[in-house]
This record gives C-alpha cells, structure tokens and sequence, in this order.
C-alpha cells in the first residue's frame, strides 16, 4: 500500500514541477548552479571511471580471446559495444544515482528538516518547481556527460590494448570502425535521455518528502540510491527489449 | 486581523485541534502559549496554510483562506512574513540574498532598489555590516535577526513567528522580543508568535492565546495574566518560583 501511495505521489511531484513556474530571473541562477553542481561537477568522477574501465574491457576481452581464428580487431570492436551500449548509459548513471542522486536527496532533505521548504511554501512559491526543475533541467546535458565517458572509455580500451602489449593500434582502430551501427547511438542516448529523468526526479521525490531529522537524511539519500538503481535497471532492461529486442 | 472560527485539525484518529476560535489583531503583538503538544505549532501552520483543516475558518481582513482560488493565495502570501524556529535561511545564499529573496521573487524592483531595502531592513535588525556572511556563519541571534528582516523586507501585513527566542541567550531573547514589538508597531501589522517563553509572554503579550488538549483553554493580555485564577494558566505561566513571586507582587502593587 505504501509503495502505490509513493508511487502516485511521485506522479503528482511530476506534475507539479510543470506547474506555476519560479520566476525565470531566479530560475536561471538556479540552472546555473545546477548545471555546475549535478554536470560539471561530475566530469572528474565519469571521466577516471570511463577512461580505466574502457582500459579493462579491452585487457579483459583480448585475454578471453584465445582461438587464433578470431581477429584481433574484435578487442576494438568488443570495447566500442560495450561502452556505447551498456558501459556509458547504464554503468555510469548507476554510479550517478550515487553521486548525483544522494547530492539531490541529501540537499532537498536537509532543507526540508531545517524548514527552509516550509519557507519556500510560506511565501507562496511552488516549492516542487524551484528546487526539482532546475535539475531536471540541468540534466538534460547528461548525454554531454555519458558522451565523454563513451569517448574516453573507448580511448582508455585503446590506450590499454596497444601499451599494455594487447594488440596494435591499427587492430583496435579497425575494430571500433568495423560493423557500427549508428542506430546504437540513437539507442544510448534515448536511454541517457529517461536514466537523466529518472536520476533527477527520483532523488528529489526523497528528498521532498523526506520526514524527521538529519539520521532520516542519511536514510533517505540511501533508499534513493537503492530505488533510482533498481528503476534505472529496469528500465534499461524495458528499453533494450523495445529498442534493440 | 485574523479571524480564526472553530478550527479543527487531526491526524489520523489524533484530533489535535479541537475547535478553536480566537482573533489576532492588527498593530498588537499576539501571543500563543501552552505546553508541548497542545497543539500551538499545527495551529500556527494551519494558519500559515501549511496544513488543510477539516473544520472551521480562517479569515485574513475578511478573507476566507480555504474560499481563495490558487493566485490568490499565492497573494495573500506574499503579504505574509515568517520567521521559523530554526530561522530556516537558505544556506547557499549570503545574507543579503536571503533578505533580497521575497523581493526577487515577488516584485519587479532593480537590484540597486533591491540593495538598499535590503540595506535598510538589515539596518533596522541592527545587522549593518552582515551582507556578504554566509547563514553558517552568523550566531543563532544573528540568524533571527536575518530571519526577522527577510520576513519584513515585503512590508507583510501579518508577520508569523515560530518560538522566536528558541536556542537563545535571554539578552538576546529579549533583543529580537522588542524588535519584534517595534516592528509590529511601526508598521501596524497583525503579529502572530507561538512562544514557549514566560519573558516574552510577560513583555509583549499584548493579546494571547492559552492552548491545551487543542482547545483554546483561556485568552487575555500580559496584564490579565497575572490576575487570573485560571488553574491551566497559573500552573503553566507560573511554574518557576521567580515567576510566582513577580506575580505576587504585580498583584500586591496593584491592589
């Protein structure tokens, strides 16, 4: 009974976002921030965890290859399907549910134990629209992030795969060009497109409608983390099957 | 003037509010007292519209709250101030952003116009020199003094305080009790605070409001206090000894 009843909360929120806009001269001070919080604020992390990942897909796939009969330009090709296709979208918006997510529920929650949300509904400001839109709009430069973990997760499978002896740069070249499919880029980023959606709203539902006092922040950035996985999990098994099944 | 006619509020099976009617009037510091859970901050937020009522009316001049279409509530509370037990500033703006915010949200003021309201209410708190703090590094006297001038900065006609004194020392208490009174009288604006402190109760409870068990239990004046043989209000206004003496007194001297 408790989950339908956050589940239909979580749709009101949805819709309250929308409703009764900030007024934009604040608003875009907020996205800004946002921007520089939840985006930039990322890169750092996406970026080691996409480069030596990308290195270990590649070591890993040319120790696996054994049978003389394989070409060695498979190493390139196997890193590119990997990042692109589940790496990028899907691994690295789990380890934003994390970073991103227990940012937003923990900053949200905290506002609502010191009353500050209460403050926002006092002076008749929609509070659900100032502090949730900003992120969903920040967020939807997540491709740009998931974009750069594509890039160096392949460039890190490359950097691996020719100095750690693994194969030649002209294998791994071949390889990431051989076979591409451009409609897998569609793919990625429709699903770079709902995890940005679900990693901001989720966090913040939590946060919202957190109740009690900074041990329940802590409580609440955790079950965020545990729910924003499980739904992006979901959904990316829902959307492989519709988009590529 | 506020007009609050049997109001009733539960939670589940906890009626909390059990019909209360009182009103809160213009220009005078009005004072809601009792003990904890009787139901004093469910008031207050009942009519500050943080929470929905299943019975009675709240009027603002006239104005029937729970009648007011969605814009103009969204009025009416703009014409509110609020000041929260924990101040409840917004941490990632500096001190004058915090007292600029109502301004920046609710009128088409230039920033210049905005700097120097916000220059004079922090004035007016005795706060000149605190613009470019941060909230964490201001004391807690401090942070109602902000608190107290971003609630006026909109010149509100009703100016709602949460136990503004919590947390503080008693010089300081009594700094933001006149502050507040001052401000109530120079702008004739209906003040509503919720106090759990007998010094306020005693210094600028113009009209206040006694509540237990969420009934209204007895309402009076700082002066009437003391004469009272209410047995609620005798026991919970004066527990301390120091407090039964000062009253013996008040009452010896006006005999």
């Amino acid at each position: 009974m408790k989950y339908l009843h956050n589940i239909g909360a979580y749709f009101i929120m949805i819709k309250d976002i929308f409703r009764k806009p900030t007024k934009w001269s604040v608003m875009k001070t907020l996205i800004l921030k946002d921007i520089d919080d939840l985006i930039i604020g990322s890169l750092g992390i996406v970026a080691f965890i996409g480069f030596f990942v990308g290195g270990v897909v590649a070591i890993q796939t040319s120790l696996n290859i054994s049978n003389p009969l394989i070409p060695k330009y498979l190493v390139g090709f196997a890193t590119r399907q990997s990042i692109i296709l589940e790496f990028a979208p899907t691994f690295i918006s789990i380890i934003m549910a994390g970073k991103v997510g227990s940012f937003i529920t923990s900053s949200i929650g905290t506002m609502r134990v010191t009353e500050q949300i209460d403050a926002l509904e006092v002076m008749g400001i929609n509070a659900i629209n100032y502090l949730v839109f900003p992120k969903f709009i920040a967020l939807t430069l997540y491709p740009f992030v998931i974009s750069i973990a594509m890039f160096l997760g392949i460039l890190g499978g490359l950097a691996a795969c020719v100095y750690g002896g693994y194969g030649t740069l002209e294998d791994y070249v071949t390889g990431i060009q051989n076979d591409f499919i451009p409609f897998h880029m569609a793919y990625a980023f429709i699903k770079t497109m709902v995890f940005a959606f679900i990693l901001a709203t989720i966090p913040s539902f939590y946060g919202y409608f957190m109740k009690g006092g900074a041990l329940e922040v802590g409580k609440a950035s955790t079950t965020s983390f545990v729910w924003t996985s499980v739904v992006i999990i979901l959904l990316n098994f829902l959307l492989t099957s519709l988009l590529l099944g | 003037m506020i007009e609050v006619k049997n109001l009733h509020k539960s939670f589940g099976d906890a009626h909390i509010l059990k019909g209360i009617s009182t009103t809160f009037d213009k220009g005078k510091t009005n004072l809601i007292i009792g003990q904890s859970g009787s139901g004093k901050t469910v008031f207050l937020k009942c009519l500050l519209g943080l929470f929905d009522y299943e019975k009675g009316s709240i009027a603002y001049d006239g104005k029937i709250f729970s009648k007011l279409s969605r814009d103009e509530r969204t009025e009416l509370r703009s014409e509110i101030g609020m000041v929260f037990q924990g101040s409840a500033l917004f941490d990632s703006m500096t001190i004058a952003e915090n007292v600029m915010f109502p301004l920046r949200m609710f009128t088409k003021q230039s920033k210049s116009e905005m700097e120097d309201r916000a220059d004079f209410v922090l004035k007016r708190v005795n706060l000149p020199d605190a613009h470019n703090k941060m909230p964490s590094e201001a004391s807690g006297g401090m942070q109602k003094r902000v608190a107290i001038a971003r609630a006026i900065v909109n010149n509100p006609k009703y100016l709602f305080c949460d136990e503004p004194n919590s947390g503080l020392d008693p010089r300081t208490s009594i700094v933001i009790d006149n502050l507040i009174q001052e401000i109530t009288d120079e702008y004739q604006i209906t003040t509503v605070i919720n106090s759990h402190d007998m010094n306020s109760v005693m210094e600028i409870g113009e009209k206040i409001v006694f509540l237990q068990y969420g009934l209204k239990e007895w309402e009076g004046s700082k002066d009437t206090i003391f004469r009272t043989d209410n047995e609620a209000v005798t026991s919970f206004v004066y527990s301390s000894e120091l407090f039964k003496k000062v009253r013996r007194m008040y009452i010896e001297e006006n005999q």
